[in-house]
């Protein structure tokens, strides 16, 4: 008897597949925005206000912004193994592009907060609020309008980042992509629809990104 | 660390294999760059005009490059040329996709320069004789890379950063060559924290030679 392969083209039940790699790829990129911005934003705060913090960090973000995120997600996975923190890949892309993220976005934060000029916060001090007040009433509303179009641009690049996560075995929109093209030889039909599916995400945004940029003068 | 020992001397063993890696990676860095370059400046041109086939042209590469993922690309002139019967060795995929990323980002970046420069400079080179071409040479561009620099070096870096893709495709540029030289003991950690190392080494390479040209050029 011929031994015979299951049916190898791409089907429709394949679709099942490509969903649940469009729906890993936003759980990620959904996952690491979040964790990454909150740690950059403080982040970015403390070495705005405090030296010491600006001198030790800085190699932190010297780092991350000279390395390839494929060589950080894979020292990610191999350090987070070593030490016996579990073993699941979504974990390993969440710390990995979390890391970027923090890094990345206290830049833009800590660019926001030195933007607000002196005499604004000086002037708020003076109307009796303390410094937290002053941080919150004052600076951060002033540095979200600087801040919001880098953000933006940076969470644009982390989804298009988090394409490279399957090389530590998370199965996203892209590495989902290649297994089918690997089992089908569909490859442009496949290859076009991960294309088409970054773009539609990050097309309109920037677009819109842009546009804010030109409205919002400070 | 659950009772792990580093090993180093192996990854100090194979130092040669990871330096040969990093000179691929440099040479593909340094080529991209300079292909990057040479399609950017036409197309920053003729982006700045707002119309024509010239325009819609450059419009729609940098809205490719810059709204889907370096790999996508990578994989464009890998897979999806190689499905055509088109084979290119990986060498060239890199290069040819870290090239069309390059572009893409480097036209923007461009044509924000332009942008920058006052816009009598150019009826006063023509009005000097030169030809078109000429006062872009002479003029438009010398001042726009000037302003543009600080900008253009990232660009440049960031492209270094892309060739680690090369991995994907079977290049041993460096990343391509750590995976290929740990995959004999499988210490992943010490092979990529050396690779990472390296990088890092390339990228302040770059930033401080591209500081030390900029300075020779525009001396000031």
């Amino acid at each position: 008897m011929q031994f015979q392969f299951a049916n190898q083209g791409l089907g429709w039940s394949d679709t099942y597949f490509l969903a649940q790699g469009v729906l890993n790829t936003i759980r990620l990129a959904v996952a690491a925005t979040i964790v990454g911005t909150l740690a950059g934003i403080v982040l970015g705060w403390l070495r705005t206000v405090s030296v010491t913090v600006r001198f030790i960090t800085a190699p932190f973000i010297d780092i991350v912004r000279s390395v390839p995120m494929i060589i950080q997600l894979i020292l990610a996975n191999s350090f987070l193994s070593l030490l016996g923190i579990g073993a699941s890949p979504f974990l390993f892309g969440t710390v990995a592009l979390s890391l970027w993220m923090s890094a990345v976005t206290a830049e833009v934060v800590r660019a926001g907060l030195l933007s607000v000029p002196l005499q604004y916060r000086k002037s708020a001090r003076s109307l009796g609020m303390n410094g937290l007040q002053e941080l919150v009433y004052i600076s951060m509303p002033l540095a979200f309008r600087t801040a919001l179009t880098p953000w933006i641009g940076l969470v644009l690049s982390l989804i298009k980042d988090s394409a490279l996560a399957g090389v530590v075995g998370y199965v996203e929109y892209m590495r989902s992509t290649q297994i089918l093209i690997t089992r089908t030889h569909e490859t442009w039909l496949l290859l076009m629809g991960a294309g088409l599916f970054y773009f539609i995400i990050c097309y309109p945004v920037s677009r819109y990104s842009r546009r804010l940029e030109r409205r919002i003068v400070v | 660390m659950n009772g792990y020992q580093f090993y180093w001397s192996i990854v100090w063993d194979s130092l040669p294999l990871l330096l040969a890696g990093a000179w691929v990676t440099i040479q593909i860095t340094v080529l991209a760059f300079v292909i990057g370059t040479l399609i950017a400046m036409p197309m920053a041109v003729a982006r700045q005009r707002g119309e024509g086939w010239a325009y819609r042209f450059s419009t729609g590469w940098v809205e490719l490059s810059r709204n889907t993922p370096a790999v996508f690309q990578l994989y464009i002139f890998y897979f999806g040329l190689g499905a055509l019967h088109i084979n290119i060795p990986s060498y060239a995929a890199v290069l040819l996709s870290v090239s069309f990323n390059n572009a893409g980002y480097m036209t923007e970046i461009f044509r924000g320069g332009l942008t920058a420069i006052p816009r009598q400079q150019m009826p006063a080179a023509r009005s000097l004789g030169m030809t078109g071409p000429q006062s872009f040479i002479h003029v438009i561009f010398p001042q726009m890379f000037k302003v543009i620099f600080p900008a253009y070096v990232t660009q440049g870096i960031w492209g270094m950063l892309n060739t680690s893709l090369g991995m994907l495709v079977g290049l041993q540029e460096l990343s391509g060559a750590t995976q290929y030289a740990q995959s004999a003991s499988f210490r992943t950690f010490e092979f990529f924290l050396a690779t990472a190392l390296i990088y890092y080494l390339i990228a302040k390479a770059l930033q401080f030679s591209s500081q030390l040209v900029f300075r020779l050029i525009y001396r000031s």
